[in-house]
Order: structure tokens, then C-alpha cells, then sequence
């Protein structure tokens, strides 16, 4: 089992990604640095984290998707490598055209940091078979561009091949048809704006992120 | 050469920085403004001969997010 977690400048969620992943795998993930031109050989699972990448400039995500390192992530995309983006790692994700659709700014125009209910919509992928499908779960949210847009007919295929991996049960940030997590057509690439990876302790706020580094890991090992 | 980018949102792109700026300029007693939409404008100082094609490739890959975003090449001299 070889995990990685990517930090970019501004990254802010790497350490936390990095321990839920430790915690739940057993093992220790290597630590891939943006301007790295390869990944290390043989990785079972890549995460991008949340943060700032590059300071949000010109969009979210944007200059991170096109930093060295993502040529290599989207080579292991291809491959069938697990990917997760987490937060920025969703934008940077949607910006390096791993996943459908951009994330704006909140329609409210407000930064939003509280924990939410989600509805796990897809409980089948490698990443929420830990979950029950319809199953609402408490995940905490902190972005201030994770308004989800995608047009109608795009929207549309995600919903009908079951690539809506989570949906918020409140729409706080005017996310379309309250996505707030998705796959790509592979299903190896999750997006999704809420942190998972915050919520891995019931002593430190709750541990139903934590279900989904179980199911992601339980799946790699199967494999 | 000079060349203005000229990065808008696609029309039924919803705009929430531009509505908030529309209701700012409602509340300073401003009438008559039916729209707000913002954009970013991109300033590059470019060789000469760089083609069309190399700026449209520079808009598409990165400039702007084709997926909410439209572009405007302005060359101006």
C-alpha cells in the first residue's frame, strides 16, 4: 500500500490528509512536492489537499493544475490510479480537466467553515463503498469558491451514470443540484469540497470522513 | 506588441460578485444600472510575431476557464 498526498504553495490541508491516510492505511504516505516532475513509482492512491495553491491567483486551482507534478498525477489518472481532491485539490481537479464542470465563488459571496449533512448519492465507487447509499453524513466545509457549475447537460450525465458521489442536504454555496462531490466516468477521481479528511477522530469533531480512507483503503487492498 | 485578454463570464453564468456590486450601486442611490457582470482584464507584452493561434492557445489553456469563461483578444498595438 503506497499512498501520496501532493502539497502546492498554499496547501493548508496537507498534514491533515497526510495523518487520516496514515491513521487509516497503516502506513506512511510519501510526500510529493508540486514542482516534482514524477510521482514515486508504484503508488496505489494520490490526494490532492485543500488550501490556497498559489494564492487562489486568477482562479482557484488554476495555476496548480498546470504546475509539473499534475502532468504526472493525470498520467496516473489515466492509468486507473485512485485520485482524490479534496477542497482546492476538487478545483485543481475540475481546472486540469480531470473532472467535469468549475467551482465559483459561493453564491452568497461569504466564506463558509461549519460542518454540514451530506447525502452519500453513490455508495458503489472505490471511494464511499464504506458508506450506505442515501446515508447522510457530517463532513465539515471551508472554501469560499465551492459553488459547483457545470452545464445542463452535463449535469444531467453525471446524475445519470451515478457520478454524483455526494450531495449538500442544506446548498449553502449555490452549488447546482446541490453537488457538492463527483467522479470522473472512470470512477478513480473523486472531487468533492468537504473535508474528509477533518473529520477522522470522533474526539475532534466526528469520524464520518474517516469511513471513506476505510472504504478507498479496504478496496486497494482487495485489489 | 501590447494585447489586452478580456476574460467575461458566459452569459447564464450566474454572477454573484456582480450582483453583490449591482446592489452596492443601488444602495448609493445610483439608477438606472439593469446589470452588473465582472471580469478580468489581462495585460501582456508579447513578441511581435506571436500568432493568433499562440494567443487563442494561451486564453483556452489557461488565461481563461472555458467552461464559465469567455475571452477578447484585444491587440493594441
Amino acid at each position: 500500500m503506497k499512498t501520496a498526498v501532493v502539497t502546492f504553495p498554499g496547501s493548508n490541508c496537507d498534514r491533515d490528509m497526510w495523518v487520516a491516510l496514515r491513521d487509516v492505511s497503516g502506513k506512511e504516505p510519501v510526500k510529493v512536492w508540486h514542482g516534482d516532475a514524477d510521482l514515486p513509482d508504484g503508488l496505489d492512491f494520490i490526494a490532492l489537499p485543500g488550501g490556497f495553491s498559489y494564492g487562489d491567483y486568477l482562479r482557484s486551482g488554476a495555476m496548480a493544475a498546470n504546475s509539473p507534478i499534475m502532468r504526472s498525477v493525470k498520467a496516473a489518472a489515466d492509468r486507473g490510479v485512485p485520485v482524490l481532491g479534496v477542497c482546492n485539490g476538487f478545483q485543481v481537479l475540475t481546472e486540469a480537466q480531470l473532472l467535469p464542470g468549475a467551482l465559483m465563488r459561493n453564491a452568497a459571496q461569504h466564506f463558509i467553515c461549519r460542518t454540514v449533512p451530506l447525502r452519500v448519492e453513490n455508495a458503489d465507487s472505490l471511494f464511499t463503498s464504506a458508506y450506505s447509499k442515501g446515508e447522510t453524513i457530517h463532513i465539515p466545509v471551508a472554501h469560499h469558491d465551492g459553488n459547483y457549475f457545470a452545464a445542463d447537460d452535463v449535469l444531467d450525465r453525471l446524475e445519470g451514470e451515478g457520478r454524483v458521489a455526494f450531495r449538500y442536504e442544506e446548498n449553502s454555496n449555490g452549488s447546482r443540484r446541490d453537488i457538492a462531490g463527483i467522479l470522473n466516468q472512470r470512477g478513480n477521481v473523486l472531487g468533492m469540497m468537504p473535508h474528509p479528511e477533518r473529520a477522522i477522530e470522533a474526539d475532534h469533531g466526528g469520524s464520518d470522513g474517516r469511513r471513506l480512507f476505510e472504504g478507498v483503503i479496504a478496496s486497494l487492498v482487495e485489489a | 506588441m501590447k494585447v489586452r485578454i478580456h476574460v467575461s463570464l458566459k452569459p447564464g453564468v450566474l454572477d454573484p460578485q456582480g450582483r453583490a456590486v449591482h446592489h452596492a450601486l443601488d444602495g448609493l442611490g445610483f439608477k438606472g444600472v439593469e446589470d452588473v457582470r465582472i471580469g478580468r482584464l489581462v495585460e501582456m507584452e508579447v513578441a511581435d510575431d506571436t500568432s493568433d493561434e499562440a494567443l487563442d492557445e494561451m486564453c483556452q489553456k489557461l488565461l481563461a476557464n472555458m467552461v464559465i469563461e469567455n475571452y477578447r483578444i484585444e491587440k493594441v498595438g
